[in-house]
């Protein structure tokens, strides 16, 4: 494999894609959000249940894509479960740094998700390994609505 | 025959890089080097306007320009160069069309008649133009292996059918339908019928009198030519009826603040300067083409099909999407989306498509959300093929 092609196809994420984490509907979510990616077809639903205290308790995703979004949809879930929602956002606007910004994420909080990097080589996967975090934003700030990454 | 290897050294991207192996030529093709060349002198030797000017460059530009129409005329065999119209591509043909029939045409309850494996070019114009007069879109099925359902086609098809659009080719499953025979099936109650050429045009001779079709569109940059241009053919008596689609200057008679009267077609339906050089590519693009014969094409692109069908068709865990009759092959990967196949085999230096190809009631219908292709043009070998195949067990190795 290419040097860019491993940083892109990496053990990780081939693993996430063939088992994600997480995987089907949640009946009791309080926050959903619809991502499509109407060029290629990714098409994903995200759950998110929040508790009073506005911290994540349970997130799922359903859906069907290729193995960038369904591997960054399944990091994130093991990741978001237990944060706050602001917490939530912090991430999401690192990760959306990290692969589409040449400024200094914050790598510290990305922690295994920074092997998303790679994705930079690829300009229109890009799209693929952000929609599931552009739709958490859309989840926990506008809940309902579709968000589209074209 | 095609002698493939005289064919690639006129083509600068494959001299370049003998090692890309291209097969994304239902998206567009690469140019031979005629084709730079006319775009090039033109720019460089030969520049000026068309239809507009008394000085010599201008004059020069008009005829070249007016021949490629008599050539495109020639080319479809149409009875005439008034039938043929230079367009921004088969898109920008078929909304010209849509949108004029609207006005003049159709009418509240009238029904216009396509099929289920469309181009969304060749659904949407009729869609929004149903909405705005109040017709209905219908939709002709297909069988499970993505070929019109000739049966249906007939029952759908009623004196209400006012439009037949009809894709030659299926651009998504590579499947050629009966166009004569719609043609036919659909003038017997009064229908007139669109085909959209744009996957047909490079693969095989057109002939819109044998045809017998009411309009026929094609893109310039799938037959080898630049792009920014393409061709509506129209019959004379339909072209006269449709109104102008855009306004400006080139189409008109006179023009008072009171009252514009308009050319006659085609140039009623040319306003502003046109693409004058891509025109002229398109030109030396119908000439490469035919210089090598539109039978001699078929023919070798129909190998190709069959020696790729052989050689894919047994590889674990490949699907075909239906059942291509011409070099259009789509497929699945088992458990590997289309747009990794697409990343994994272009770092192997192999350009195929991969998404739903603008035809997603097609994908619909398959129950997949997208499938990878791979389309041949006359550069293409069975090297190519065999690459296409190492390049396909690499991805599933990286997969899985």
């Amino acid at each position: 494999m290419s040097r860019n092609l491993s940083q892109l196809y990496q053990s990780t994420i081939l693993e996430h894609n063939k088992n994600p984490k997480n995987f089907g509907v949640l009946e009791t979510a309080t926050h959903v959000a619809h991502g499509k990616n109407p060029l290629c077809g990714d098409n994903y639903t995200l759950y998110i249940q929040l508790d009073a205290e506005h911290t994540i308790v349970d997130a799922r995703f359903d859906g069907d894509g290729c193995a960038i979004s369904k591997s960054s949809a399944s990091l994130m879930m093991e990741r978001i479960v237990g944060l706050n929602v602001q917490a939530v956002l912090d991430l999401c606007a690192s990760f959306l740094n990290l692969v589409t910004t040449d400024q200094e994420a914050d790598r510290e909080a990305l922690g295994k998700l920074k092997i998303f990097e790679g994705v930079k080589a690829y300009p229109v996967r890009v799209k693929c390994a952000t929609l599931i975090w552009h739709a958490a934003q859309t989840a926990l700030l506008r809940s309902g609505e579709t968000v589209s990454t074209e | 025959m095609v002698k493939t290897d005289l064919i690639r050294q006129q083509f600068p991207m494959l001299v370049q890089d003998p090692e890309l192996v291209y097969l994304d030529n239902a998206a567009t093709t690469l140019k031979p080097q005629c084709v730079i060349d006319a775009i090039q002198s033109f720019y460089s030797q030969r520049y000026g306007t068309v239809h507009r000017g008394v000085y010599w460059l201008c004059q020069q530009a008009t005829q070249e320009y007016d021949t490629v129409r008599a050539q495109v005329q020639r080319f479809i065999n149409a009875k005439s160069d008034r039938e043929i119209v230079f367009t921004k591509g088969t898109t920008d043909a078929i909304n010209l069309v849509a949108s004029g029939a609207g006005n003049v045409w159709l009418s509240p309850g009238d029904e216009i008649l396509i099929t289920h494996t469309e181009h969304h070019a060749n659904i949407i114009p009729w869609q929004q133009v149903c909405d705005q007069v109040g017709c209905t879109l219908v939709v002709a099925p297909v069988m499970a292996n993505g070929h019109l359902d000739m049966v249906e086609f007939e029952k759908k098809l009623n004196h209400k059918t006012v439009l037949v659009a009809v894709g030659h080719i299926s651009n998504a499953l590579g499947v050629e339908h009966p166009v004569k025979q719609i043609i036919q099936l659909a003038h017997a109650v009064g229908a007139k019928v669109l085909v959209d050429g744009a996957q047909s045009i490079a693969h095989q001779a057109i002939d819109v009198q044998a045809l017998d079709c009411d309009f026929f569109c094609f893109s310039s940059h799938k037959l080898y030519g630049p792009t920014g241009v393409g061709v509506l053919y129209g019959k004379k008596q339909w072209l006269d009826e449709l109104p102008p689609y855009q306004y400006g200057g080139d189409m008109i008679d006179t023009v008072t603040f009171e009252k514009t009267t308009f050319a006659p077609p085609p140039m009623r339906f040319e306003a502003g300067t046109p693409p004058i050089a891509q025109v002229m590519g398109m030109g030396a693009a119908i000439d490469f083409i035919q210089g090598i014969g539109l039978s001699a094409i078929a023919d070798h692109e129909s190998r190709l099909l069959a020696y790729a069908y052989d050689v894919l068709k047994p590889c674990p865990g490949l699907r075909l999407v239906g059942e291509p009759t011409t070099g259009i092959l789509s497929f699945t990967l088992d458990g590997i989306h289309p747009h990794d196949v697409g990343t994994i085999l272009d770092s192997k230096g192999i350009a195929v498509r991969a998404g739903h190809h603008c035809a997603q009631p097609t994908m619909q219908l398959f129950n997949v959300s997208a499938t990878t292709r791979a389309s041949f043009g006359v550069y293409n070998t069975t090297a190519d093929v065999d690459a296409l195949l190492r390049g396909i067990q690499y991805v599933q190795s990286v997969m899985t």
